[in-house]
């Protein structure tokens, strides 16, 4: 096989890794923090890029202007969903966790189908392609790539300059100790479903600009997030970030050199495989 | 300042103190010896929030906190040194102080309270940037009771700060907490290192199987009797 | 007393295809075949779920059964009586190679639904890729026998009625396998393997074979299902038999059945397909998602409200009432 080829899937493998990991960073902050698996986690990305398609095609706002209210309003779906379902369920089984953020997905794709039917929606936005030696790379996905970054470097501030931030960081190390500093539990859990869900957002912004939103978009990328996650390692942001490249690495050059699903399929099984070797995570510490 | 009136708590089926009733004057430092397992830790965990009270009441000057989460007993001005230090490991030093000025009318005094428990304890300013797991055993507690000084408390509480800790070290924190004593603070200790608490303290009671046996002056109760009972619990 | 309840339930079960149930016979004899199919698969899941053991991959055995059976008959013309052993071998083989590994290192709680749910979505994403074989998305028809009404070999069956009672055949020894696990255990073991191991594994419990021996069950039973859904529904698709959707739909069922009672798992199914049935027929092809929205609300509901199913929620409420003072005999806690 042409070794530009391969080239050009490596770095479309990059700019892919670069929005898995605003998601599996997301998801690593709530999980990590409320001990909860929404597995409906990837759903509320499909939120926010439908958000963005219809204020853009149906309401003419700019796009900018709809990323941020995007961004925003998944924010507060994420509030919501712990308000409304988390909240109440903090001290049931894990089973029970499970199922209720599993009913959140069957809601959230069917509601969206039931609204605007199967149909896939692309904004069409004919962003030019880049050639650099002699690979071509799509600019929508290097402008997805940067704004990733932005905005794991804003969560990387958040989390250690500001007191609610490190607090956020020390409950996955000690969730009694933090209540004795003064810290409300509830409201550290809110902050957190909200950061998480604007992640979210951030990440439904920059997957509508290179892909066509349809209901089920949550099940292309909803169970890669998981195991992104996991293998990273709780609580450890770096590790999200590494294992979110060599999974999209996995699946990029994957994807050319055999098939997309066989691409998936690979990285699952690595991801099996990693758990057995290394239960917490390629770079979790051992407790 | 502190009263505990009556309190009668514990955990699931289980009771962990009777009728406990125990009280603490503004500026005196108090302490509560007794065996293992006769609910010490329980005790400072009713006063901070922790374990639900059942019975009986629980006042700071006068006011009852009875009901009230943890979170909401810090910001009334007392601070609770845990059993096992619990401080953030993968936090840095820095960064447990900070969470121990987390209330916003600590933060607005970060600055200053940080400069004091800097001078009280110039090793944690050493290793103000190290991840706080990386410290010695005597270290971390000393950064658990920094924590504490941080949120501007009235009244600490101290559960077993000598815990784990090598004998030399016991010796340098006792020092430590009877300056932090002098400078002002109210506090409340649990220990089981009976003799040398009660040269620290004013006052201090005998808690055996969840009921306080004896109450006394620590210049009293420094007698052999106590503290054979402190320890075996006969 | 006690033992003419399930006799009595027996016999009208045996009797159901002849009942007088009026013209929509046909469509209930269809639900409950449904139902029996699904409380298979529902009950081999709560054998593992009371250990703790939550999997959200039962999707990778029942695909694995249905399409093996399937297309084995399809391509070769294997008929199910040897493709569902062969099915079954190769669930089995799924589970030993995914399970040992898991119970040796201890992988628990979120993690192993993690795992399970990776081997689910495995599954879904090569009977995709291989779509020359399996027709990939867009699903795969069994192949039909032809010959009259009743084909033997091939397991296909014209008249319902035939299919009604394998299933509810295999639905009783699903029930007995049910109930032999749970007698070769004394109960205080049980509680032992769910909460703690290492307590389990100090009372001379072999932890990791007993997990893997009702993973392997488990296994089995999910397959078996899996081969009387393609044998039945004839139509395969990866939407409807893999994946993580299917998955939680079990876990859902059983959950809301109870996972801890012989026939929790049965009940759960029958109210889920029941409900999932009524709000396909109530909305029709009108308001395409509505049935799902609601789905996914009233599970929303259901675990908030009725935390500890509808066996246990209502087993709160007796509870609730005041009892003579002779019948005060200590709570026991489900393992």
């Amino acid at each position: 096989m042409d070794a530009v080829l391969i080239a050009e899937a490596a770095v479309n493998g990059i700019l892919l890794g670069g929005v898995l990991a605003l998601l599996a960073l997301g998801l690593n902050l709530i999980f990590g923090v409320v001990d909860i698996v929404w597995i409906a986690y990837v759903d509320l990305v499909m939120v926010g890029m439908y958000a963005v398609y219809w204020l853009v095609t149906a309401y003419g706002w700019p796009l900018p202007l709809a990323a941020v209210a995007a961004v925003a309003l998944v924010a507060v779906l994420g509030l919501l969903v712990h308000l409304l379902i988390i909240s109440p369920i903090l001290a049931s089984p894990p089973v029970n966790q499970l199922l209720a953020t599993g009913g959140l997905l069957f809601f959230l794709q069917a509601f969206a189908t039931f609204l605007w039917t199967t149909d896939h929606r692309s904004l069409r936005l004919a962003l030019p392609v880049v050639e650099v030696f002699g690979m071509y790379l799509s600019f929508a996905r290097l402008l997805a790539f940067t704004f990733a970054i932005l905005g794991m470097l804003g969560l990387y501030f958040f989390l250690t300059r500001t007191y609610i931030g490190t607090a956020i960081r020390a409950v996955s190390q000690d969730r009694e100790a933090i209540a004795l500093m003064g810290a409300d539990m509830r409201r550290v859990y809110l902050v957190t479903s909200a950061i998480g869900g604007g992640m979210a957002g951030l990440a439904g912004v920059l997957l509508i600009i290179q892909y066509s939103v349809h209901p089920h978009f949550g099940a292309t990328f909803g169970p890669i997030t998981f195991i992104i996650v996991v293998m990273g390692g709780l609580g450890n942001m770096f590790g999200a970030v590494v294992a979110s490249l060599v999974m999209s690495e996995v699946i990029s050059i994957g994807g050319i050199l055999a098939s997309t699903e066989m691409a998936y399929v690979v990285a699952f099984v690595i991801f099996i495989v990693s758990i057995f070797v290394r239960p917490e995570g390629i770079l979790g510490r051992r407790e | 300042m502190l009263e505990v009136d009556r309190v009668t708590a514990g955990y699931g089926e289980f009771t962990a103190l009777w009728d406990v009733t125990l009280r603490v004057s503004a500026g005196e430092a108090v302490a509560v010896v007794g065996p293992n397992g006769a609910g010490k830790t329980t005790l400072m965990r009713i006063v901070s929030g922790l374990v639900p009270i059942r019975a009986g009441d629980l006042r700071l000057d006068g006011d009852s906190l009875k009901g009230r989460r943890a979170h909401e007993i810090v910001s009334r001005g007392i601070a609770h040194v845990p059993e096992g230090r619990r401080i953030f490991p993968r936090l840095t030093v820095e960064e447990n102080l900070k969470m121990g000025a987390f209330l916003p009318a600590a933060r607005r005094h970060y600055a200053e309270t940080a400069r004091r428990v800097w001078d009280l304890f110039p090793v944690l300013a050493e290793r103000r940037r190290q991840r706080a797991g990386t410290l010695s055993g005597g270290e971390q507690q000393m950064l658990a009771v920094g924590r504490a000084l941080m949120s501007r408390p009235r009244l600490i509480l101290l559960d077993e700060p000598s815990l784990g800790l090598a004998p030399v070290m016991v010796l340098r924190l006792f020092d430590l907490i009877r300056r932090v004593r002098e400078e002002g603070y109210t506090i409340l200790i649990v220990e089981q290192n009976v003799r040398q608490v009660l040269s620290l303290v004013d006052r201090a009671y005998l808690l055996e199987v969840g009921r306080i046996q004896v109450e006394g002056r620590a210049a009293d109760l420094a007698d052999q009797d106590f503290v054979r009972k402190a320890y075996v619990g006969i | 007393m006690k033992r003419a309840l399930p006799l009595v339930g027996l016999h009208v079960l045996v009797a159901l295809p002849w009942l007088p149930l009026g013209p929509a016979r046909l469509y209930i004899l269809h639900v409950v075949i449904l139902i029996l199919i699904w409380s298979v698969v529902g009950t081999a899941w709560s054998l593992m779920g009371r250990f703790g053991l939550v999997s959200l991959g039962h999707g990778a055995f029942l695909g694995v059964g249905a399409y093996t059976t399937v297309l084995l008959w399809n391509f070769w013309g294997v008929p199910p009586w040897i493709g569902t052993p062969l099915a079954v071998a190769a669930a089995c083989f799924l589970a030993l190679v995914l399970g040992y590994p898991c119970f040796r290192f201890r992988v628990v709680g979120h993690y192993f639904a993690l795992v399970t749910l990776a081997l689910g979505e495995v599954i879904r994403l090569l009977i995709i890729a291989e779509r020359d074989w399996t027709g990939g998305s867009l699903g795969v028809t069994l192949k039909d026998a032809g010959a009259g009404a009743v084909n033997l070999v091939a397991l296909q069956f014209a008249d319902r009625r035939v299919f009604y009672f394998i299933a509810l055949g295999v639905w009783l020894a699903g029930l007995l396998v049910w109930r032999w696990v749970d007698r070769s255990m004394t109960r205080s073991a049980l509680e032992a393997i769910g909460e703690d191991e290492t307590a389990a594994a100090s009372v001379g419990i072999p932890v990791t074979r007993f997990k893997l021996k009702i993973t392997l069950l488990s296994a089995t039973l999910t397959a078996v299902g899996g081969v009387l859904y393609g044998q039945y529904v004839t139509y395969l698709d990866p939407g409807t038999l893999a994946g993580i959707g299917v998955s939680l739909r079990i876990v859902f069922a059983v959950v809301l059945g109870g996972m801890y009672t012989l026939l929790g798992p049965t009940v759960g199914t029958a109210l889920t397909i029941a409900l999932a049935e009524y709000l396909r027929v109530a909305f029709g092809v009108r308001f395409l998602g509505m049935a799902e929205t609601i789905y996914g609300l009233a599970l929303i509901l259901i675990i908030i409200f009725l935390p500890a199913g509808l066996y246990g929620g209502l087993r709160e409420l007796w509870r609730a009432r005041p009892r003579p003072l002779a019948a005060a005999t200590p709570p026991v806690r489900p393992a």
